[in-house]
């Protein structure tokens, strides 16, 4: 079954949705069994691990930020943050067995009476699979990597 | 500013201490007059200024300076500010310089040791009375500088104690993590991790020997590590190299008491004496060999079977030796503070190590760690609740004993008997005011 290049702009914007709709569970779904989630720490970093990321959660990890959540004891998240996902319209760089996208984000996080933005670029590898298009991985560049930042909780 | 009387504020052997070390803005600015003139802090580590010329700006409290290689190969920090107008000369985070600083408002240029180079147009300072001020010296130098095995402290104030005497024995934590190396060298790997805390910095000092909050703080993060994996692996699945970080911190009460906690005078102490949770990372292959062949068998075990928790240095920094990583509490205001975590490579041993240092530095202390967070909302939680007028002490007490401090000394392993060190040193040089120093 392929896929049109309107097929994965739809499921850039539905990843997004699931993540501000707090849909946390299904969004894990997107992901392969060897799908990575990756923030670089520094702008225009290439290397993934001999060198510190803010992110770089495998699905393991991915699962237990997810499970946190919701956790009874999870005080960081009462009461719960919010977030919000503005996206430009995703650009596919790679139409193939595997497909890349690039997208620009505004994001924004809020919980209690703090809110703040993270602005950036999410770079998409995408693979087709038997229940769907699914995320190999997901990296977010932000403008500001280095800053000194608040907490980050929920998912850019 | 009023007057602080620190008798009202550190009880005896600080087994209470009273909310406004934590609130008030007034004894945060004694502090930078104070703990942060008269100590020796960590600025840097002089990997980072490789070549001649090599900067790195930061700050000792909240004086900025300039860490930089000079021309004659010696690490130089200077006060960053040009002395005619007071601009600072860099503000990248590291970079180099050349052979001089050029400020950009006016030209005035300055060697790397900090003193005058040139002035444009120099005449027309003749029979001002130029040459007395402080602007002709050139730029403000910190002349109290100590290059410990690569890591670089200063002392702001000219008088004070020796580095010797200040740090005594707790320098082995630092020996311990250089040790490591099969090299005897350490390197910074990256920009550190950088993470805003909207409370005072001496909350997270406190935090960094609190052996009684792991395992109910990190719950929610390092349980639900634990029950994850429970689900899915027996005793014998080899655990991954996350799993292996993060299960200890899960570790019960009684285990964090038998590893104890040793302390030092001038509130120095760490965590983790006869174990820690860094204890059972398992083995690289390559690297045993590589210190025996460095250091003997004999020493190359003692050096590896060394694997204290945190090491708190006396005002505001931490190492862990055993996972080569530090972590700077930078001062902000009373209720905000800066921390920076850096990571160094072990040179001449395995990228294996770099990889676990890298992943755990972004696990347990990004701005994007579940273990973060968890602590950032203890902290500032205490930084409002300490508003209650109803009682306003800060509670210590666990294992106090009078006379428990002074020399070298071990400690069970859940007394707060660090955090009482820190504000029994921290109440003696609140108490030194000394307006002299840093080439005034
Ligand atoms: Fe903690």
């Amino acid at each position: 079954m392929s896929v049109s290049e309107n097929d994965i702009i739809d499921f850039i914007y539905a990843e997004a949705a699931l993540l501000d709709e707090h849909k946390f569970g299904d969004w894990l779904e997107l992901f392969t069994d060897d799908g990575v989630y990756w923030m670089p720490l520094e702008f225009g970093q290439t290397e993934e691990h001999l060198t510190t990321s803010l992110m770089y959660e495998d699905k393991l990890l991915l699962t237990v930020r997810v499970e946190r959540l919701s956790g009874e004891r999870t005080f960081s998240q009462r009461p719960k943050s919010r977030c919000h996902h503005i996206l430009q319209r995703p650009q596919i760089l790679e139409m193939g067995e595997i497909i890349k996208t690039k997208t620009a984000f505004h994001y924004t996080e809020t919980r209690l009476d703090e809110q703040f933005f993270l602005v950036g670029w999410a770079e998409h590898v995408l693979r087709q699979t038997d229940t769907g298009l699914k995320i190999v991985r997901k990296q977010v560049n932000l403008i500001n990597p280095e800053s000194a930042h608040r907490n980050i909780q929920l998912f850019v | 500013m009023s007057e602080i009387n620190l008798d009202d504020l550190v009880k005896p052997g600080a087994s209470e201490v009273h909310r406004d070390v934590f609130l008030c803005q007034d004894v945060f600015a004694q502090e930078m007059k104070t703990v942060f003139r008269n100590t020796w802090v960590y600025v840097g580590h002089d990997s980072q200024a490789p070549n001649k010329g090599d900067f790195t700006t930061t700050a000792i409290g909240t004086q900025p300076v300039i860490m930089v290689r000079h021309t004659d190969n010696t690490i130089q920090v200077l006060l960053n500010r040009c002395p005619h107008k007071g601009v600072q000369l860099v503000n990248d985070p590291s970079g180099s310089t050349g052979r001089f600083f050029r400020c950009p408002y006016h030209a005035w240029s300055f060697k790397t040791d900090g003193s005058p180079l040139g002035i444009p147009f120099k005449k027309g300072y003749e029979d001002t009375g130029f040459d007395t001020s402080c602007a002709k010296k050139g730029m403000c130098k910190v002349a109290n500088v100590k290059n410990y095995r690569g890591f670089i402290f200063a002392r702001l104030s000219e008088e004070g104690e020796s580095f010797e005497d200040f740090f005594s024995g707790s320098l082995s934590s630092i020996d311990n993590m250089i040790d490591r190396s099969p090299e005897g060298r350490l390197e910074i790997v990256g920009p550190p991790l950088r993470y805003l805390h909207h409370c005072n910095w001496k909350m997270l000092v406190d935090n960094q020997t609190d052996t009684c909050h792991p395992m109910i703080a990190h719950e929610s993060s390092a349980g639900t590590v634990t029950k994850i994996w429970n689900a899915v692996a027996n005793e014998d699945t080899p655990k991954p190299m996350v799993v292996e970080l993060v299960l200890p911190f899960m570790s019960s009460y009684e285990t964090f008491e038998k590893m104890g906690i040793r302390t030092w005078d001038h509130g120095h102490g760490h965590t983790g004496v006869s174990w820690s949770i860094h204890s059972e990372y398992s083995d690289v292959e390559g690297y045993f060999s590589a210190m025996i062949e460095a250091y003997g068998k004999e020493r190359a075990e003692e050096i590896i079977a060394e694997t204290r928790h945190n090491t708190c240095y006396f005002p505001n920094m931490m190492v862990k030796g055993a996972i080569q990583t530090l972590r700077l509490f930078k001062p902000i205001a009373a209720d905000k503070t800066i921390v920076e975590s850096w990571i160094f490579k072990l040179v001449g041993a395995p990228d294996t190590f770099l990889k676990r240092t890298a992943m755990y530095n972004r696990i347990i202390n990004a701005p994007t760690s579940i273990v973060g967070h968890d602590d950032l909302e203890m902290y500032e939680r205490a930084q409002e609740g300490l508003k209650t007028d109803a009682n306003p002490w800060v509670n210590m007490q666990r294992h106090y004993r009078e006379d428990e401090l002074g020399g070298e000394r071990v400690h069970p392993g859940t007394s707060e008997v660090q955090m009482r060190n820190h504000y029994v040193s921290w109440a003696k040089y609140m108490g030194q005011i000394n307006e002299k120093g840093a080439g005034s």
